[in-house]
């Protein structure tokens, strides 16, 4: 429950921080830190205009979308204290029910019969089947290192400054940001920033959606950042300290994952599309990478 | 007393030729609940009960005797067999309602007749256990199902496909007596339970492949698999529901029954399965993304779902292999839940693909779309089939999958660095198959339901009647059941998996116990929240003006309805970076630079299975081959006396140079 409540209290700051960092790159003084959730106030108390094509697919879809974001962090513990739904194998339920999530707001996108839709729900599909074994290898490592698979054990037995699992824990950082900017159709595979319809896949997704179902995907989506930036912190945070010590190390560690992915969005392109697959799987080996390292750094690897 | 009960329904089928046409369904289903009861309820004893020996019940007349055997194995086959029998006879009588004006009576009763028989053949083929019996009953079922695809046999390639069935369905029977053969040569007996006599004085590998192979046929394992997805197609959808959903199971049921006697090799049995599974998986679901035809697409999603069970099973036996209790559990327990999960979801899927067929004349999806303003309840019971298909939480497909990745996430840790890599592999094409199911199944729901209309078939359309509702209702009942209170059916299947294999199950019990609750817990807490957020909507917007208008068109709305997103499209990209596994062929006429008023043009692909296309390469070489062997046919006696003349010479010179 701890992580869920630090998760909502980043996704506060989090989005802005990016917005910031990007302006600030940009040379332009930005907008203030709080920017995006008075955006989704502003949201929050408008009407709507629904589509004459959808259906109840398309109300649904938006609630479907956040709930699954508020379980699926619900649960990831926060660095050793104890998580009430964590089980042996519970980031396997973490990976599908973000895919009960897309799901639904794949249909509710395609519920709108409209092509421009059509086209980013269909690379948002491919784009998380890509990117899926990545985390599931990673974690398959991760579960392998500490001979555990629940993500209580994992995150308190992975010391990161452990001389062996440092080079690990390098990479799991460096593919959970990676995994963190697809799945939320940011920078080398999608650009937010640019006009609605140019988007390839997130925005154009939620083109015909309107006030507090806008609102709703829109909380979501910073939440998604605050998730996987919980994930980043529990893997460096350290297992001792005391309870004020690991939270002002969580919160450092957020902001400079914000930081980092406002400056990734400044100095990076976007991809070709045609190439972004390849990008994609790209994740995956890098995974493997991190296995056959694993491998012999437990010194299994003798024939 | 009792045996009687078991030989009435197959003499009271008959029965079904002399009675008049408005009470024939009722006698059917009465016939049919009736066999269900005699089935059902002595299988419940032996799953409830797991300390109390098998049910046996032996028959017969003077020197033929029959043994019906009901251990907890096929307990669990009879009652999975039982369940979609009574909903697909509850879903046909709806669905055959349209075809009464182009078939007699008789075509019908002949349906009937033949529903009811492959029901009872299958129920035989999961209880007996003596050779003669089962491939007698097999062979029935081969026979019955051959006539049920023949329903529409007016259409061309309903012959074709069905002849081609019945064709396959016998080289895996051929594959079958040779297996039961060899096993009577070093035994004596030929039955199941000799093969334990059998594996333990000789190799194992060998004998368990013929089986495999034999049984692989009817379940649809890569490269066995090329009467599937025409098959399926071809039959009603009630039918298409029982085969994929139970029939092909027994393929399954066949592997199963003998992995419980297999002794050696176990390890490299698992594997060998594992391998083929995973092939399986992933290239049934690639195949499933490209089809236009709604019933083909959840036909290769059988063999998809095939080999996510089979996934299961190759992991248990890795696990009996390396004396790992907990991989052996974890494995067989996601394989036979993932058996009772996908007879669930999948005839689900059929029937509302079958309701939907009925309502726009057309399995091609291109010629759909906003089939959902017209019928609401199909599209959600699709919805929720599509959702426990790809197993998403918190529906049923989930847990067998988890069960799954669990054992595969444990057996990464230990065991040799092979197993590691082995089922790392494995593990990422469980990953990949679930992700392509998504993205298969996606398309398929969107583009049958959501949208526009893209032709006037789908638009002059209502909702089914009741009655092809009511029993995917209860489908629909059984897949959330399974989903929120798996425990309820976790511990008979483990209890099955303790006593075929002789293992204790309460070590293992102890976690899954733990693990399960956690995800019941989670699917409530996911339930709980979906509704609060739904409710403060509600509460929130209810003073809101809400307006409706067009879809918005960024500055340009769609001229026809056409020019939406269609299965071909959504499925391009991945078409493109599947190359080449998949091969489609496309038929188009380029825009010429110099061509100023393009004239009117269209648009075609055609999905190929490389299998199929491979398989049609090996009968054209063989058809060539008996051609020009042909020509020994003269029709003239000479000839012939001279080919046994020949023969004789060969023989007699054989024999002389000690050679024979």
């Amino acid at each position: 429950m701890t992580g869920l409540v630090l998760a909502i209290l980043t996704a506060l700051f989090f989005p802005g921080i990016i917005l910031r960092v990007k302006s600030l790159m940009a040379g332009r003084k930005g907008p203030g830190i709080f920017q995006p959730w008075k955006n989704i106030r502003v949201l929050l108390q408008k009407g709507s205009i629904i589509s004459n094509t959808t259906s109840y697919i398309f109300r649904f879809a938006p609630l479907v979308y956040l709930s699954t974001i508020l379980c699926a962090t619900i649960l990831i513990p926060f660095s050793t204290m104890p998580s009430f739904f964590g089980f042996q194998g519970d980031f396997i339920l973490f990976a599908y029910l973000l895919g009960l999530g897309k799901f639904f707001f794949i249909i509710g996108a395609m519920d709108t019969g409209s092509s421009f839709e059509g086209m980013g729900a269909n690379r948002e599909a491919l784009y998380s089947m890509l990117v899926e074994p990545a985390f599931f290898i990673l974690f398959g490592t991760l579960g392998m290192i500490t001979g555990h698979s629940s993500m209580q054990d994992i995150f308190t037995l992975f010391h990161f400054t452990g001389h062996n699992e440092f080079i690990i824990g390098i990479i799991a950082i460096y593919l959970l940001i990676q995994i963190a900017m697809i799945e939320n159709s940011r920078m080398p595979v999608d650009d937010p920033k640019t006009h609605l319809e140019l988007t390839m896949i997130h925005e154009v997704m939620i083109l015909d959606h309107s006030g507090f179902d806008l609102a709703l995907i829109h909380i979501g989506t910073n939440l998604k950042f605050a998730m996987y930036g919980l994930l980043i912190a529990n893997i460096i945070l350290p297992s001792g300290g005391s309870f004020v010590y690991r939270i002002g190390f969580y919160m450092a560690i957020q902001i400079l994952f914000a930081g980092v992915i406002g400056l990734l969005e400044s100095f990076r392109a976007r991809k070709k599309l045609m190439k972004n697959s390849q990008f994609i799987v790209t994740l995956s080996s890098i995974a493997l990478l991190a296995f056959i390292l694993a491998l012999l750094l437990m010194n299994r690897m003798i024939f | 007393m009792e045996a009687y009960l078991f030989i009435a329904p197959v003499l009271l089928t008959f029965v079904i030729f002399l009675i008049p046409s408005r009470i024939r369904y009722f006698y059917v289903l009465s016939l049919t609940l009736f066999t269900v009861a005699i089935t059902s309820i002595p299988a419940f004893q032996v799953l409830l009960h797991p300390d109390d020996p098998a049910y046996i019940l032996v028959t017969g007349f003077k020197s033929f005797t029959l043994t019906f055997t009901i251990d907890n194995l096929s307990a669990f086959f009879l009652l999975v067999t039982n369940f979609t029998f009574l909903t697909g006879l509850l879903y046909s009588n709806g669905y055959l309602k349209s075809y009464r004006d182009t078939k007699s009576p008789v075509q019908f009763s002949l349906h009937y007749f033949n529903y009811n028989w492959l029901h009872l053949s299958m129920l035989a083929v999961l209880m007996l256990r003596d050779g003669i019996p089962f491939l007698i009953s097999w062979e029935l079922m081969a026979v019955s199902s051959f006539l049920l695809i023949l329903f529409e046999a007016e259409k061309r390639t309903t012959l074709k496909t069905a002849v081609n069935y019945l064709v396959q369905m016998h080289v895996g029977l051929v594959l079958l007596v040779i297996a039961f053969l060899l096993c009577e040569a070093k035994t004596g007996s030929m039955s199941f339970d000799a093969l334990q006599f059998y594996f333990k004085n000789h190799a194992n590998i060998g004998l368990f492949l013929l089986f495999f192979a034999g049984f692989a046929i009817k379940a649809g394992f890569i490269p066995f698999h090329t009467w599937l997805p025409d098959a399926h197609p071809a039959a009603p959808s009630h039918i298409s529901g029982v085969m994929s959903g139970v029939m092909i199971k027994t393929g399954i049921y066949g592997i199963v029954r003998v992995l419980t006697h297999v002794q050696s090799d176990m390890y490299v049995i698992g594997l060998i399965i594992l391998v083929i599974s995973a092939i399986s998986g992933l290239i049934g679901v690639m195949m499933a993304i490209v089809q236009h035809d709604l019933k083909k697409l959840l036909a290769y999603h059988s063999i998809e779902n095939i080999g996510i069970i089979g996934l299961g099973i190759g992991l248990g036996m890795m696990g009996l292999g390396s004396n790992n209790p907990f991989l052996t559990f974890l494995g067989f327990s996601g394989g036979l839940l993932h058996i009772l999960n996908h007879s669930l979801f999948k005839s689900l899927l059929f029937f509302s693909a079958g309701s939907v067929y009925k309502a726009c004349h057309t399995r091609n999806i291109e010629e759909l779309g906003g089939v959902i303003h017209k019928m609401p309840r199909t599209a959600a019971l699709f919805l929720i089939g599509s959702i426990a298909i790809c197993g998403l939480p918190p529906l049923n497909g989930f847990i067998s999958e988890v069960l799954i990745y669990l054992g595969f996430f444990r057996g990464l840790m230990d065991g040799s660095i092979y197993q590691s890599i082995a089922l790392l592999l494995a593990l990422i094409s469980l990953v990949l198959i679930g992700g392509l199911a998504i993205f298969c199944f996606t398309k398929a729901f969107s583009v049958v339901f959501l949208g526009e209309p893209r032709t006037e078939k789908s638009k002059n359309i209502s909702e089914t009647d009741l009655s092809m509702l009511f029993p995917q209702y209860l489908i629909s009942i059984m897949i959330l059941l399974i989903g929120f209170f798996p425990l309820l059916f976790i511990q008979p299947v483990m209890g099955i998996i303790s006593q075929q294999f002789h293992i204790n199950q309460a070590p293992a019990m102890v976690s899954i116990t733990q693990i399960l609750t956690k995800i019941s817990l989670m699917g409530g807490l996911l339930v709980i929240v979906i509704s609060a957020i739904f409710l403060l909507r509600n509460l929130l917007t209810k003073k809101r003006i809400v307006k409706t208008g067009p879809t918005w068109g960024c500055g340009y709305t769609a001229g026809t309805c056409k020019q939406q997103y269609t299965g071909t499209s959504y499925a391009d990209n991945f078409a493109v970076l599947a190359a080449p596994i998949l091969h489609t062929r496309k038929e188009y006429r380029e825009i010429h630079p110099e061509e100023l008023f393009p004239s009117k043009r269209s648009f075609r692909t055609h999905p190929f299975d490389v299998f199929h296309s491979g398989l049609n390469k090996v009968l054209d070489f063989s058809m060539l081959v008996l051609k020009k062997l042909a020509r020994l046919q003269t029709g003239n006696i000479q000839h012939y006396i001279l080919y046994a003349f020949i023969f004789m010479l060969i023989i007699f010179f054989l024999l002389y140079l000690k050679i024979l």
